[in-house]
Order: C-alpha cells, then structure tokens, then sequence
C-alpha cells in the first residue's frame, strides 16, 4: 500500500548481467527519450534565457538596449554599468543559479522518496538551513550583511551543515528498517515545526535589528544578493550537477523498487546516501544565498514531469524550468507589481495553491495523485 | 451494545497510541491519575504566580494577592495573575479542542492549533487592521475569531475532498500547504503597510504576558459554549470510535455528532487564539498524555486533557520566562519545539503500514 512498496513483490533474483541492465534502462528510457522531454528542456532554457535578458533590461531606472548592452561591456557610463553589473546582473545570475539549485534538489527528493510531496520544503532540509543561517547572523556577532567578509563565507557553511543535519536526523528517525516515505515526510514536517520554533528563539535571543535582518531574509528574497553570495551556489552547481548525473540511471531503475535495483546490480545504500547528499547541498547552498524560496523545489520537478511526460521528474528540465520560475517571480516581484513583494512570497501564492490541487486529487490508491 | 459487535479499537485506519503498560487502567485509576493531573495543575499554578523576571519572596507574593493595594507595581495582580488565569483557560481550552479532534477525525496527529489555524486567524487579524482599520481589542479577537474558523473549516475540506481524514498524511499536508499560502499573502500585506505591521507583530506571537483581562468577556463565552458542546460530544465520540458506520448501525446521528463535534472543536480553538494569540501543539500533545494516563474513553479522557492541557501550558510559559534571560521566550515558541519533538515521536509510534 505504501508508496514504497513499488514492484517490490517481483521475486528476489540474482545480480543481471551489466548486458541486462542496459536492456532494462533502455526500455524504460525509449519512453521518454523519444524527443517530447529534450523539447521541454530546450524550451525552458530559452525562457530562462530570455527571463535573464528581460531582468537585466527591467528595473527602476530606465536604461535602452544600447545602454545596457554598453554597460554590459563594460563600456558604457560609470552609473550604468554599476546599475547593470552590480545590481541588475548579479540579482538575474543569483535567481538563475537559486531556481536551478531548487529545481534540482527537488527532483532528486521527489525522485529519491518515489513521492511528489517530499521536497526539501517539507522534509525540513530548507528549514534545517534556514536554522543555520538564523544562527550565524544572530550568533556570528557582527553586524549583519548579506555577503560580507567573513559571514559571506560562514552562512553558506552553516546553513550546509544544518541542512545535513537535519535530514541526517529526519532519515535515521524515519528508519524502522527500511524508510516509508509517508514517515520520512510526517517527521519532516515535526522537524520543520521544530526548527521554526528554535529559529524564533534564536531571533528573541537577538538584537532587534539582527531580528529584523533575519525577518527579512527568512520570507526569501533576492534583492541583497551580491556577486559574493551567487558564487558558493554556482561552484555548488558545477560540482554536484555532475555528481547527480552519475546516478540518472540508478533514479530510473530505482523506481521499479529497491528489490529490483539490488537484483539489477544498484547499490542501493550508496546510491541513497549519494541522491540524498546531493539534493540537500544544493538546497542548503539555495537558501544561503537567497532565504528559504518555497515551493519552487515541488512544483518545478512536477512540472517538468508532466510537460516531459517523463516516468520521474528529469533532472536537467526541472532544474531549468526552477530558475525560470525564480527569475519570473523575482521580475514580477521588483519591476511589474507596484510594490517591492520578495520572490519567497510570489512562489509560495503560485505553490501553495498547486499543492492543495494536487491532494484534492489525490485518489484512494498509496501512491500521491500523479 | 449488542454482543454480535464487540468493541475493537479503530487500529485498522488510525492506530490509537498505546495505553499505559498493563492494558488500559481501572477507573480508579483513571480517577487517582485525574487527581495527580488536577495536583500538577496547582502546582504551576502557584509555580507561575511565584516565579517571574522580578524576584518576589513567596510569602511577598502571598501578601500581595490578599492585599492588592500593597501589590507594588502591579506585578502579581496586573501581570501574574492574568496571564495564569490566561494559561490556564487557553491550555484547558486547546487540550480539550484537540481531544474532540482526535476522535472526530480518528487521526492522531489532528491539532487544531498546528493546522492552518493560526495562519488563518493571523491573516484575518491583519485583514482586519489593513482593510478596515480595526484597532480595538475586541474588533481583533473577533477577526482572528473568524479567520480560525474559516482556515480550519478548510483544511479539513482539503483533507477530506482527498482521501479520508483518519490518514494523517493528507491532513498534515493540507494544513502546511494553508499555512504556508495565508502566510505568504499575510507577509505580502504586512510588508505593504507599515502600521499593519505593527499591530500584527505584537498579536502574532503566541504568547500570555502583556494581555489584559478586560474584554475577554465574549471570548470566555465562547470557550464555555465549547465546552459544553464538547461534553455533549462524549458519547458520541465513543460511538464514532468503533467507526463511522459501526456507529450509525448502533443508531448514532453521524451528522449531528459531526456537527456538535465541529463546534465544539471551533470554539474552543477559536477563544484560545483571540485570547492568547496563535499557540500550537497544546492540541496535540494533551490529549496523547491524556489518553496515556486515563485511557480512550472520552468521558474520562477530555477532562483529563484539559488538565493535562492546562498543566504544559502554564509550565511552558513559566520555561519561557526563565530561559529567555533578558527578554522572556513567548510561550508559543516554547511550546513548538517541545510540540515538534512529541509529534516525531508519534510518528514514530504509529504503524505506517496502517494508513
């Protein structure tokens, strides 16, 4: 009945060959290789691309093309290239890298749990960093900027091992041999009430100006990210994108079951420890750089999945169609809207609507609606 | 109760938290646990009067609760004693709520406080105060009086329209898919207009220091309609235990029962978040210690929810002003880190595999 128990009524077999493995991959990849997913891949680059191009054209003070695009070059005037290579451009390349961090983290969650509804978000991986950063601007002393010196070093640390923290507890908590994913996200969701509540007493324990930093950054914004806060996330995303790509063809076997996966040759421990290190350093390098940004980690996986048509949220798609979504909030939240709203506020009222849709529909079967 | 049904418990769709070791307890037992309940509560009674961020000798205290005109600063008369008579009336209050929940729904994680409750009254607060520039003290109980009626009418729809509510999966998540949509539209208003935010600062946080006794009147009415809608509730709780159609077939009115139940869980949640502000968790923690204590039976259970209620809610305020140092820790947040650890730890208890 559990979402868990998949295939896993097939007999325990032998180890196949590597031959056969191929074979099975192949059949389950002829599906969705057959060009409807690289379409949707494509797409969603060219939107981001054209989001960027659009969030570097947008802003308070009007520049032209020519002027921006001079500016961009470098060989515009002062005040202008400041406006663009300082403010627009990093706030544009920080909305990319956070949505493709978010995307990707989710699908690996989502893919990992067998179980749309097991984003980091619920988890408490994003809460779990959120009660990192919270402590390093109110523990960390000094006065609190976004990026600055040593903090701007320090919180992408401390949020990180926050997050492994808490989705090291909430995995060996949800362990009763074997990991049900309804229990992994019921004690998520314990472990993010927790978490909310200590990052409230960390924000009592604060001076009031470090409170109100910390309200501000906890709604999920962009608008301090700087040059210095987009670049942890974008080494993040060099070194984990790849590393994740490794495991593509244990996460499409591994949805057959985990009985299936070992008789297939997967090492299923390695590979959940690998998947689950992966999606939660990305997340943890997401929020440090821009707050906790819901949603984004839940309904770009499933989007991608439904537009892909694809077994499992792809990868690369859902990482592209995060930072498209980011970016867009973030344009509609600074320059369409007339008031400043932060992007953490815009995903939340496009999410959170989409995941009550989603349980409304969810039918009597284990397995979430789909 | 005829014997071709004898009574099982629901363990199929929502496994009931394991009774104290030794089969469920004798109702002598039950009774001298009541007692040892009812003791604890006078202790932190006394506990909360005597402790605080200004040190008073008990026999001080004392004197200034038989004297008032001696009560210098008003500290035990303007500040002690309202915010345990508060504690005392919100925790009962919840305990209660959360006991009548938990039958309703046969769901052991339902809590009135944690599921969009309180979103739901915040956003209705700063509604109030944004669009029609409420300011008065009953205006804003009666807007978080209407927003926590609405928001927990609609998890529970969510819930429901899904699958059923003994599942506690869907519930938990329809409660933080609300939650997390009215306080984004909440944040989203408050960061519009500053005065709003301003009110809502000093209402949001759940807490039972710096509340007046003065026009709690309505609310204090609608925590006794409560309850006693929810007494009218126990044998009707006790049927619906054996499961829904088990009940009807014994001759119980499933509507009425479902209705009176829903009220009185309203009510009381409702009262407890206009006179104390969002607090969470109290509605799920009670009844599970309650149930431990006294076993599942709800005329013996609500009352001792209600002390047990009680009893964790005036202890963890009386935790907050300790640990806090120079400020005080407001109870609420207290309460959600215990609340949170309570909640994994019935998780952990519950058999998945039965959901």
């Amino acid at each position: 009945m559990s979402a868990a128990a998949g295939l896993g009524a097939a007999p325990r077999t032998a180890v196949i060959a590597p031959a056969g493995r191929l074979a099975v991959l192949r059949a389950l990849r002829r599906r969705y290789l057959a060009g409807r997913l690289l379409l949707v891949t494509v797409l969603a680059l060219a939107a981001t691309a054209a989001l960027v191009v659009w969030g570097v054209m947008a802003g308070s003070s009007d520049l032209g093309v020519g002027q921006t695009v001079l500016a961009l070059l470098g060989a515009g005037e002062p005040s202008h290239e400041f406006i663009v290579r300082e403010l627009r451009l990093p706030r544009v390349i920080g909305a990319v890298v956070v949505g493709l961090a978010l995307g990707m983290s989710g699908a690996l969650t989502q893919t990992f749990s067998r179980n749309p509804l097991a984003t980091p978000d619920i988890l408490g991986v994003t809460s779990g960093a959120a009660a990192g950063a919270v402590a390093a601007i109110v523990l960390g002393g000094g006065a609190y900027a976004v990026g600055s010196g040593l903090l701007g070093l320090g919180m992408p640390v401390v949020a990180t091992i926050g997050a492994l923290g808490t989705a090291a507890v909430v995995y060996g908590l949800s362990w009763r041999g074997g990991v049900d994913s309804y229990r992994l996200i019921l004690i998520g969701i314990g472990a993010t009430a927790t978490l909310g509540g200590l990052t409230n007493y960390l924000m009592v324990r604060g001076s009031l100006s470090q409170a109100a930093a910390a309200t501000q950054w906890l709604v999920g914004s962009l608008a301090g990210v700087t040059w210095t806060s987009v670049w942890p996330v974008l080494i993040v995303l060099l070194v984990i994108t790849p590393l994740a790509l490794t495991q593509t063809s244990a996460l499409d076997i591994g949805q057959l079951g985990d009985e299936m996966s070992t008789g297939l040759g997967v090492p299923v421990q390695r590979h959940r420890i690998a998947v689950l290190v992966c999606a939660v350093v990305l997340c943890a390098a997401a929020v440090s750089a821009a707050g906790p940004v819901g949603f984004v980690a839940f309904v770009a996986p499933q989007l991608a999945q439904r537009l892909g048509r694809t077994p499992r949220p792809p990868l690369l798609a859902s990482a592209l169609l995060g930072a498209a979504m980011v970016t867009a909030a973030d344009i509609l939240g600074r320059a369409v809207l007339p008031w400043s709203v932060p992007v953490g506020i815009i995903t939340a009222i496009i999410g959170a609507p989409y995941l009550i849709w989603l349980l409304t529909r969810r039918t009597a079967g284990g397995r979430s609606a789909a | 109760m005829t014997s071709d049904a004898p009574p099982r418990t629901p363990s199929r769709t929502a496994p009931p938290p394991t009774p104290a070791v030794g089969g469920p307890p004798t109702a002598g037992q039950a009774l001298s646990r009541t007692g040892v309940a009812a003791l604890v509560v006078l202790g932190a009674v006394a506990v909360s009067l005597l402790l605080g961020s200004n040190a008073i000798g008990p026999g001080a205290v004392l004197e200034r609760l038989l004297h008032p005109a001696l009560d210098e600063g008003a500290i035990v008369w303007g500040s002690r004693v309202p915010r345990t008579v508060l504690g005392l009336l919100v925790g009962a209050a919840l305990g209660i709520a959360g006991a009548v929940m938990q039958g309703q729904t046969r769901n052991p994680l339902a809590d009135p406080g944690i599921f969009g409750v309180s979103a739901g009254a915040s956003l209705a607060v700063v509604l109030g105060v944004y669009v029609a520039g409420v300011t008065s003290v009953l205006g804003i109980l009666w807007m978080s009086f209407l927003g926590a009626v609405v928001a927990s009418v609609a998890v529970f729809a969510i819930a429901a329209l899904g699958r059923s509510l003994s599942s506690p999966v869907p519930l938990a998540i329809a409660g933080t898919a609300v939650t997390a949509l009215l306080t984004a539209i909440t944040s989203f208003l408050v960061l519009t207009d500053q005065s709003t935010l301003a009110a809502y600062r000093i209402w949001v946080v759940g807490s039972l220091s710096g509340r007046t006794l003065e026009g709690i009147g309505p609310a204090i009415v609608m925590a006794l309609a409560g309850l006693v809608l929810a007494a009218a509730n126990i044998r009707s709780l006790d049927m619906l235990a054996l499961g829904g159609e088990l009940a009807q077939g014994l001759g119980e009115n499933i509507l009425r029962a479902r209705l009176v139940g829903l009220g009185a869980i309203t009510l009381l949640t409702a009262s407890a978040v206009a006179l104390s502000g969002p607090i969470g968790f109290i509605g799920l923690t009670a009844p599970h210690i309650a149930r431990a204590m006294v076993g599942a039976g709800h005329g013996r259970l609500l009352p001792a929810a209600g002390l047990v209620g009680a009893g964790v809610l005036l202890l963890s305020d009386v935790i907050g002003r300790l640990i806090g140092g120079t400020g005080e820790v407001s109870v609420g947040v207290v309460l959600t880190v215990l609340g949170g650890i309570v909640f994994v730890m019935i998780v952990r208890r519950s058999r998945m595999a039965a959901l």
